[in-house]
């Protein structure tokens, strides 16, 4: 049994209602607990610190092929930032595209304990799940990509949701997925043959099935399922100037879904999604429109997908996109279609202060997150590479929390998106409490993960411990002290383990992986027909296709008990 | 007895899935669905080649050691070199991979696999340009155009035409076996005539037309709906003989084939007549096929890697695939050889952010052919130290670097007694990984399988998880000796 006490901390815990209040935290064999043996129990002095749940991370790509991919191409991103072995750690490279095992130590650091990884051709989940073994400190679960997957497009199109539902908790089992995953619907089948779909309308060649129609059905799908999470969506036509129609759109179609109170759908990386205007010259923000309709309704949540001006990696499933910024930049282009399900394409790309596209697309992400006034709707990412690399959050954190920090970097910005930007009319700067929502006790919620982002008795004993006096500091003044402070973590606790101190590795514990078991009822029949139909969809063959048991390090399996 | 399906080949980078292995006795009987390598290799790996137990070179003369002698022996080799190499890992699984990287950094080796001598040139061309590509699937639902460029599938990769391209069923776009063997007839009925005049046999005029030497123009059916099958090679090999098209090109002049293909997807004019041999009217007529197909692929080789040109011939050949999609669904790929040589590239990755010639001598990992890939390092004689593993480079190196590997202390892991194991200090038997031992290896498109343990391995015969395990658990002991020496001695 062991036991820890962290003494005298202001604790920020939302999903409690705790905020900044002076008190004790007590932890026995890896959960929260009311209370521990004073004398026996290991002591933390926290008096001065600030103490929150561990950081979760709603959307990181940092595992599987495609991040992979990115990191065979790029040798020129890796030669920038190298990481030693020590006798605790091994070696590595790091920058957009971390190795695994830098992956894990850089998240650590920053306090974060959980994270998602949201794209995963199911064709290739075992690679995934590889990675996710070697990536240590946390714990972890990924998402397959099912929106473009043949199965799905044929049972909508039927009009079998139920069935379409089954087979989607089959993938979901097979897999070791955690939620359903949907990108460009429609878009991706197309791409198949180089074509793309334009609006929610269109009509999907060859399957004859509308964008509209797959995101509604797998909204109900995921609702008869019982899934933790809301389908997690990246919108159509994301990234092409005039988006945010196509991003309404989608949010009013999903009106129709009936819910229980609980969110339906996650819409990804919002940012990308936001783009007014008609062409690259004339792109603007939407995040008036956006951010209007969003605190006018409560059915869905969000994450920013913040630019950081850097040189990183962008990597997504949406093939035809990355096609569009290969056309645009003429750069090395990676296009990875996958049979029966998906497709996917990479891009480096820098994101320049003085490019007038780029710095709107960096405003677009403040603007929404601070113009959406709920904070349990809109989370911080950056859609890790996508929009710059995870170790950025500290400097997201700091122009959340401070208006002085983005007006800084506003200011070095192009004269246009200067001009064009909403920031200077927002006064709005996020408390610690506020900052403690969207980095993890929101993101937990959205996620459905029970123990995790609070530290309520029986939660998971993740912890995060930084130094930051609240009484004495203002982070929206001395906004560079707080960032350095989210920047290296003074402890970061795992499952009640000291895992990180003063921003450095101290133990290695390997995370675990989560997954869904969802029961439902057929499942016989499902796999039959999944048999019988399998030679004619894959070039493998279905006793190879699943992720088995072993390939999960650390397998905590969730059992979903569906109603179809 | 018992039969085994779902089997994963262990050859080549199709990674067959399908293999049907029965097993009596704890011996390979029969195979089925496999090709005549896969046959070949299930029903004989159990060859009087098999190293039976760990061997030690003493006097000039390997001899048979205890395993806990090899292993300490290999761990010193290791523990004490500067600048150790760690090359192979080819045929081997993932498994094995993932020690071999830990390994690696732990001795502050260089990490290499046999890419460094197929298709690193490819993977250097990506790092220049990117790679549009697939899984095989999408090709096979797909594909009307197929390309196999400077190489032969139905020799070294004999499935790959039944599963995944010209000769499947796909949801779009059907088999071509019919067509093909309507050519195969046409062919045999036409030598029959041919051979009926010859014997004067026939009243009709014997064929006075000659075939030109070097080429046919392209024909009709290279413009039919359905799949069409093009072959570009330095010489008519197997695969060319069932193409659609075969073009002839000069050797080592693929690079400026390429670049003419390019122009003319881009509607330039040249002003030559021929293109490294071929007729420039010909290549307008196969750019419009090209063009106007719905889904091209082309399929490269060690024709390409490995001529004039190298890495060079990979960016172009991918920048010609990208000119490609200007105008239509275009995707390229490389034949990987080894059945897990993409997996070692993939491990190498993900653990140090290099697919192949990872450098971990400054305690980081460094990446920069030329200078870090073994054969460099080999060529410069500047290792001390070598462990090859499910590889045969004492075979395949060119002799230069194999009079380097051997001048100092080599540990060879291996099942048979090859080249290498034969030039060894330290060898260690190893079971057959897809046959005696399970694990992953990924696809030639990056695609992960599971490998299947069909029979036992022979008595007291570890895996290479297993003795790389060892070794390097021994190389940390002896190095935390050594520490602890140092440190008294302080």
């Amino acid at each position: 049994m062991t036991e820890l006490l962290i003494k005298n901390g202001f604790v920020f815990d939302p999903l409690n209602g705790i905020n900044g209040e002076k008190m004790d935290i007590a932890i026995r064999d890896g959960k929260i607990v009311a209370s521990v043996n004073d004398s026996r129990a290991k002591k933390i002095d926290a008096t001065g610190l600030t103490v929150m749940p561990g950081a979760v991370d709603i959307h990181t790509h940092i595992a599987g092929g495609e991040v992979n991919t990115g990191r065979m191409i790029r040798p020129e991103d890796h030669v920038k930032d190298v990481v030693r072995k020590t006798a605790l750690t091994r070696s590595g490279t790091g920058y957009s595209i971390p190795s695994t095992f830098v992956t894990g130590y850089r998240y650590s650091k920053m306090g974060y304990t959980t994270v998602m990884n949201p794209s995963m051709a199911p064709l290739g989940a075992k690679h995934t799940h590889e990675e996710l073994n070697d990536i240590p400190l946390l714990d972890k679960a990924t998402f397959p990509l099912i929106g473009d997957w043949w199965f799905v497009l044929e049972y909508l199109q039927k009009g079998d949701l139920e069935g379409c539902a089954r087979h989607v908790a089959w993938m979901m089992e097979t897999t070791k997925g955690y939620a359903i995953k949907i990108v460009n619907p429609g878009g991706l089948e197309s791409w198949g043959f180089g074509r793309n779909v334009h609006s929610i309308d269109d009509v999907v060649p060859n399957f004859g099935i509308t964008p509209r129609e797959i995101i509604c059905g797998l909204a109900k799908v995921n609702t008869m399922l019982n899934l933790p999470h809301s389908i997690h969506l990246h919108t159509n036509n994301l990234g092409i100037p005039g988006n945010y129609v196509t991003t309404l759109e989608t949010m009013k179609a999903l009106e129709s879904v009936p819910t229980d109170g609980k969110p339906i759908c996650h819409i990804t990386h919002l940012q990308f999604s936001s783009f007014a205007g008609d062409n690259w010259g004339n792109m603007k923000s939407a995040a008036e429109e956006i951010s209007k309709y969003i605190n006018n309704h409560s059915h869905m949540t969000f994450d920013m997908g913040q630019v950081i001006f850097t040189d990183t990696t962008t990597m997504t499933a949406d093939g035809p996109f990355e096609y569009t910024l290969y056309q645009l930049s003429g750069h090395k282009w990676v296009n990875s279609d996958v049979e029966t399900e998906t497709s996917g394409g990479i891009i480096p790309m820098r994101y320049k202060r003085k490019s007038a596209v780029n710095a709107t697309q960096w405003s677009i992400g403040l603007e929404l997150a601070l113009l959406i006034e709920d904070p349990w709707k809109m989370f911080m990412t950056t859609d890790h590479p996508n929009a710059g690399p995870f170790f950025a959050y500290p400097k997201i954190i700091a122009w959340l929390t401070s208006k002085k920090a983005r007006m800084a970097t506003l200011a070095k910005c192009h004269k246009k998106a200067q001009k064009k930007s909403l920031l200077p009319s927002i006064k709005r700067e996020l408390s610690l409490y506020e900052l403690a929502i969207v980095t993890r006790a929101g993101q937990a919620r959205a996620l459905g993960l029970k123990g995790k982002g609070h530290l309520g008795v029986g939660a998971d004993a993740d912890v995060a411990i930084y130094n930051i006096n609240p009484e004495t500091l203002d982070i929206a003044v001395k906004y560079k002290t707080a960032r350095k402070a989210f920047d290296s973590a003074a402890y970061t606790i795992k499952d009640g383990v000291v895992v990180v101190k003063d921003g450095e590795v101290v133990q290695n514990v390997d995370g675990r992986t989560m997954w869904l078991d969802i029961k439902t009822a057929e499942q016989i029949k499902v796999d039959e027909e999944m048999k019988r139909k399998f030679k004619q969809y894959w070039t493998v063959e279905y006793e190879n296709y699943p992720v088995f048991d072993h390939y999960l390090k650390v397998p905590e399996a969730i059992t979903v008990k569906a109603s179809v | 007895m018992s039969v085994i399906n779902a089997v994963t080949c262990p050859i080549c980078g199709c990674l067959c899935d399908d293999i049907e292995v029965t097993v009596v006795n704890n011996e390979v009987v029969k195979v089925k669905n496999g090709c005549a390598v896969c046959e070949a290799k299930y029903m004989g790996y159990k060859s009087e080649h098999r190293i039976r137990q760990p061997l030690i070179r003493k006097d000039g003369k390997l001899v048979p050691v205890s395993m806990n002698e090899a292993v300490h022996k290999a761990a010193e080799i290791l523990a004490n070199a500067n600048y150790p190499i760690l090359y192979g890992w080819s045929s081997t699984n993932c498994e094995a991979q993932r020690v071999g990287v830990e390994l690696a950094e732990e001795v502050g080796g260089v990490l290499d696999n046999t890419a460094v001598v197929c298709h690193g040139p490819s993977l250097m061309g990506t790092q220049e340009v990117g790679i549009p590509t697939s899984t095989l699937g999408q090709i096979r639902h797909r594909a009307d155009v197929i390309i196999y460029w400077g190489c032969d599938p139905w020799s070294a990769h004999p499935r790959h035409l039944e599963r995944y391209t010209i000769f499947t069923e796909g949801r779009f776009e059907d088999s071509e076996w019919k067509s093909y063997l309507n050519k195969v007839k046409a062919a045999a009925g036409k030598k029959k005539l041919l051979s009926a005049q010859r014997a004067g046999l026939s009243k009709k005029a014997p064929a006075t037309v000659a075939e030109s030497v070097v080429f046919n123009k392209p024909p009709e059916t290279l413009q039919k709906e359905g799949r069409k099958l093009i072959v570009i090679d330095v010489r008519k090999s197997m695969t060319a003989e069932m193409a659609d098209y075969f073009i002839q090109v000069e050797p080592n002049k693929d690079y400026e084939l390429m670049q003419a293909l390019r122009a003319l997807v881009k509607d330039e004019e040249l002003d030559v007549d021929q293109v490294a041999g071929v007729p420039v009217e010909y290549l307008k007529e196969v750019v419009e096929t090209l063009v106007n197909c719905k889904f091209g692929v082309i399929f490269f080789g060690m024709g390409l890697t490995q001529s004039a040109g190298k890495f060079r011939n990979i960016e172009v050949a991918i920048s010609l695939t990208r000119d490609l999609n200007m105008r239509t669904k275009f995707l390229i790929m490389p034949m990987r050889g080894h059945f897990n040589v993409a997996g070692a590239n993939i491990v190498f990755a993900w653990q140090s952010g290099y697919a192949f010639g990872v450098d971990f001598s400054l305690g980081y990992p460094r990446y920069n052919p030329g200078e870090t890939t073994s054969m460099d390092v080999l060529l410069r004689g500047e290792s001390d130290a070598a462990l090859v593993i499910a590889s045969d480079p004492g075979a395949t190196f060119p002799k230069r670097a194999v009079q380097s590997l051997v001048k100092n202390p080599l540990i060879v892991i291996d099942p048979h007694m090859n080249a290498t194991a034969m030039l060894g200090d330290v060898v260690f038997p190893s079971a057959f990984v897809g046959i005696e031992v399970e694990g992953t290896a990924y696809r030639m498109d990056n695609v992960p399988l599971p490998l299947k343990k069909v029979v036992e391995p022979p008595e007291g015969i570890l895996s290479d998880e297993e003795l790389l395990k060892k070794i390097l658990e021994e190389v940390k002991s002896i190095k935390a000796q050594k520490t602890k020496q140092k440190a008294e001695g302080a």
